[in-house]
């Protein structure tokens, strides 16, 4: 385990960027080689949203990873949850350019109308600010406030996955087990930050 | 002689055979004759809009029997058999029973109709369908005086149609129709899509066709017509009364909760193509808009 420690500390950011990328090459390529079925815009904007999700899974994990496993890959959650946002980014341009082909008039009276694109834009705009206030420059700044604001994550978490939820007709498992996995890394922080003080309180009664 | 579907012999072995005759004639003619295809009379209610290929139109399918997802029903459809098929006709008729495909449906009376469909979720195609008016239908088996409401049993079996085996719908799927729509001149019963019989994701080996009406209205499948005196529930209108209505009729000016119903993507389109609006009753308000003279379709959505 020390091994696989001293090893992960030698993996540098830049590594995680150019993983990071491979599903935006592989989706560049099916989208150039006409590998993506009949309804291309939706399968380009479906793709990015989930790899935007994922990522933002994984920047949830990196604590428990660590906690649980001893494995410490805090180094890299700044570019995991950079990459979350980039797609995210990706996500959003590909609802405006392709799927709502620039009808702004709509979009902004679709966005405050609909509960699922609500939550999907409050998920953007905490990854915005995150995204805004991940430099050194910010976290000096902001000193014990930033961790404070970048709890935020937890809340996008939880719209992002109630924005994929809500836009489907019928639930559907896959959508469910992503938000089942959110869920339970948000339940594990609750337990961490309060389970300890809980039962000591429940034991003095 | 009656034919059937099963009297038919399927396009592959016709084609070989084909091919072995001419490889004895040795003529280079008659392997370039046309494979064996179903035609229908073209009609003045098609569309003049070009048609999504057959490729589009059979890959990109909501069948919720099949599957959520729009690839699903292409990939598990081929698991039904279509043939034999009986559809009931029951209710308030003058002659109910179990009518065959090729009863209700003779390829001789096939028509054209190319229309354009639209989706709830605000995609559309444009689909060359072959069928019979559902109206031909409906009169051959009589409808009794005080008939109100047709409605439509799709098949139920989930050996055959995977996610049948799950929840998520109270399957059967149903669907219905008031009577006067079921009755107009654009209501259909499709059996064949281009020139081919219906492939099964889209329906086979009888569906229905309401093309001023959102995609789910046109039920699949079809193993029962029943004509009643009451207005029948339907199955996305008992799932989620607020988003799906009995009537269901293209509306621009009504949304979906969750989708605008403003504006649609045309499948097959390209990327850059963006939206279109979308029209009332889908384009078809001259000749079904007198049909809901009087109504709140705010209410009756």
């Amino acid at each position: 385990m020390q091994q696989l420690n001293a090893t992960l500390r030698r993996v540098p950011e830049w590594a995680v960027w150019l993983v990071g990328s491979l599903p935006l090459i592989l989706l560049t390529a099916d989208v150039l080689t006409g590998n993506l079925g009949v309804d291309p815009i939706r399968d380009i904007e479906h793709r990015l949203g989930r790899t935007a999700l994922y990522f933002l899974i994984g920047s949830l994990m990196v604590t428990p990873v660590r906690r649980l496993l001893r494995l410490n890959a805090m180094h890299l959650r700044r570019a995991i949850g950079l990459l979350s946002f980039s797609y995210a980014v990706l996500h959003l341009g590909a609802w405006v350019l392709f799927d709502m082909g620039l009808l702004w008039g709509q979009m902004l009276r679709d966005v405050v109308k609909r509960p699922y694109l609500i939550f999907g834009m409050g998920a953007f705009v905490i990854l915005l600010i995150l995204a805004l206030t991940s430099n050194r420059f910010s976290i000096r700044r902001l000193g014990a406030n930033w961790r404070k604001l970048h709890r935020l994550v937890y809340l996008a978490a939880i719209l992002a996955s109630l924005h994929w939820l809500w836009a489907l007709k019928l639930l559907s498992s896959w959508p469910v087990i992503c938000t089942g996995a959110i869920l339970l890394l948000l339940l594990y922080r609750a337990y961490v930050a309060w389970g300890q003080p809980l039962k000591e309180a429940l034991q003095f009664r | 002689m009656k034919l059937r579907w099963s009297d038919v012999t399927p396009e592959s072995i016709w084609l070989n055979r084909r091919a072995l005759v001419a490889g004895v004639a040795g003529s280079a003619a008659m392997a370039a004759m046309p494979a064996w295809a179903l035609q229908g009379k073209p009609s003045p209610l098609s569309t003049d809009q070009k048609p999504n290929s057959f490729e589009e139109i059979t890959n990109y399918n909501n069948f919720y029997e099949f599957g959520y997802g729009k690839e699903d029903p292409a990939r598990y459809a081929d698991a039904l058999t279509t043939d034999p098929w009986s559809v009931e006709i029951s209710g308030l008729v003058e002659r109910p029973g179990n009518y065959g495909v090729e009863d209700l449906a003779p390829e001789s009376a096939l028509e054209e109709r190319i229309y354009r469909l639209r989706c709830v979720e605000a995609w559309s195609m444009v689909i060359p369908w072959l069928g019979v008016p559902l109206s031909s239908v409906l009169n051959r088996a009589g409808v009794q005086p005080g008939a109100k409401f047709v409605a439509f049993q799709s098949v139920l079996r989930p050996s055959e149609m995977p996610a049948q085996r799950g929840s998520g719908i109270d399957w059967p799927y149903r669907e219905a129709l008031r009577l006067d729509e079921a009755m107009h001149p654009l209501t259909i019963l499709a059996t064949a899509l281009y020139d081919k019989p219906m492939p099964n994701q889209n329906g086979a080996p009888i569906r229905l066709v309401v093309p001023w009406k959102y995609g789910f209205k046109s039920a699949k499948s079809i193993v029962r017509i029943t004509v009643t005196d009451r207005q029948p529930e339907t199955s996305w209108q008992t799932l989620q009364p607020r988003e799906y209505g009995f009537y269901a009729n293209v509306n621009p000016q009504v949304d979906h909760p969750r989708w605008s119903q403003a504006t649609e993507r045309r499948i097959g389109a390209g990327l850059l193509a963006g939206r279109v609006e979308t029209q009332m009753f889908n384009g078809y308000g001259d000749q079904v808009a007198q049909l809901y003279a009087g109504m709140d379709l705010k209410k009756n959505y």
